[in-house]
């Protein structure tokens, strides 16, 4: 299945430029792994990058700076020829925050049968895995601020469209919306938001803090 | 640009449709240095490769010499003060020596490379924060790219530089501010007038070959 739900340019710029913080990086990341077009355009983005960097004011280096490095190389482990990768049911950068595959990750239930797990990223933004039993509804809310949600396994759907692995939904502060995760498969999912999320309902918004959603 | 004359490609990608570049004439110069507007460029990619098979020093002296000012300069731009530049920017060349085996030519010019090393190493530095990357994708049998690509792939790099350079200057500073961490993700707009559509379809088709030969 050809993924229909792309990065925009304007994250993926930023992505290259290195202005995200490290939970929307993730999904970024995630999406990369999955999604060739999308790899493109951030590897053109960072081409412009390059570019940049050819004309940028060269600052001159310290004295005996190439012989610091030349020390530096010499105390440098030696870094081993890369392996084949490996290949798993989470994407590359996902394993890395979970220390491991789909079975290392360390669920916490946030209700209605569905689970969370927070990765271990800088603070300002939050990334979570989020696994929703399938035709489960997660609880209808809202953002203060954007909501990166990126499938990796399963489908959900929402007022706006049908949302399969390697799609992104980008949801922006004015999206009020109840995704609902497909019959027949659990939907596993890998979101990121900047802000707390807004609920609608009263028994969420009190379990909030809690959860820490 | 796989229809040139001189084309010897024969990989079964070659009749995905591409964007015609005018200037595919140009790009089978090969050699250890391309004649560009009449000055001898340095072929990058052939010093990393030295740095990469014959621990050249001589070749790293080079890059060094070319990029590690650079790489200072622009730091300090982002907001690194000069000493904390100046040690970042060893870092940064530290790490050409030791991952130039990981250095994809077909994929990303050298100074793009270069970049994204320096990228990473300032939000280790002043956000200090991890810098997730996509994952790897696999060599293939054949360890050293196509000449032919890695000359088009910094072709592509100088063009887009010099479009850079040809923007009006308020576009330009903005371009500018993005990449240097003085904008927000938020105001950062995607147009940049810049011509990407060359650059994104060679790099799809590189990882179109990797896919490839992970089936």
């Amino acid at each position: 299945m050809p993924i229909r739900h792309h990065m925009t340019d304007a994250l993926l710029l930023a992505y290259s430029a290195g202005q995200l913080s490290e939970a929307f990086n993730l999904v970024v990341a995630a999406h990369l792994s999955m999604c060739d077009e999308c790899r493109a355009q951030a590897g053109a983005f960072d081409a412009v990058g390059g570019a940049m960097l050819e004309h940028a004011p060269a600052s001159e280096m310290g004295g005996g700076s190439l012989a610091q490095t030349m020390a530096r190389i010499a105390a440098a482990p030696a870094t081993p020829r890369a392996a084949a990768p490996r290949r798993g049911l989470l994407p590359g950068p996902v394993r890395d925050y979970v220390g491991g595959d789909l079975d290392a990750v360390r669920w916490r239930p946030v209700g209605m049968g569905v689970r969370q797990a927070i990765l271990p990223t800088a603070p300002g933004a939050k990334a979570r895995l989020l696994h929703i039993p399938a035709g489960q509804a997660v609880p209808d809310h809202g953002h203060r601020g954007m909501e990166l949600t990126l499938v990796l396994r399963g489908a959900f759907r929402d007022a706006t469209d049908r949302f399969a692995p390697g799609d992104v939904e980008i949801a922006a502060e004015d999206l009020e919306h109840t995704p609902v995760a497909e019959a027949g498969e659990d939907c596993l999912c890998l979101a990121a938001t900047d802000a707390p999320l807004r609920f609608t309902a009263l028994l969420p918004r009190m379990l909030q803090p809690l959860f820490r959603i | 640009m796989f229809d040139a004359p001189t084309d010897d490609m024969t990989a079964p990608w070659h009749a995905r449709p591409v964007p015609p570049a005018p200037w595919a004439a140009v790009r089978r110069s090969g050699g250890a240095s391309a004649v560009k507007d009449g000055t001898a460029e340095t072929d990058w990619a052939a010093q990393v490769a030295l740095v990469r098979d014959n621990r050249d020093s001589a070749a790293f002296a080079r890059i060094f010499r070319h990029f590690a000012p650079r790489v200072k300069g622009f730091l300090m731009k982002s907001g690194a003060s000069a000493a904390l530049a100046e040690e970042c920017a060893q870092d940064v060349m530290a790490t050409l020596w030791t991952k130039a085996h990981l250095f994809d030519p077909a994929r990303a010019s050298v100074s793009t490379w270069i970049f994204t090393i320096a990228r990473n190493r300032r939000i280790d530095a002043l956000r200090k924060a991890r810098r997730p990357e996509p994952e790897d994708l696999p060599w293939g049998p054949e360890p050293a790219p196509d000449q032919a690509d890695t000359m088009a792939m910094q072709q592509d790099t100088d063009r887009l530089g010099r479009a850079l350079t040809a923007l009006p200057p308020k576009q330009r500073a903005l371009i500018e501010r993005a990449y240097f961490g003085d904008l927000s993700h938020t105001e950062i707009a995607a147009e940049t007038g810049l011509p990407l559509g060359t650059i994104k379809s060679r790099i799809r088709l590189a990882l179109d070959r990797l896919r490839h030969q992970m089936t």
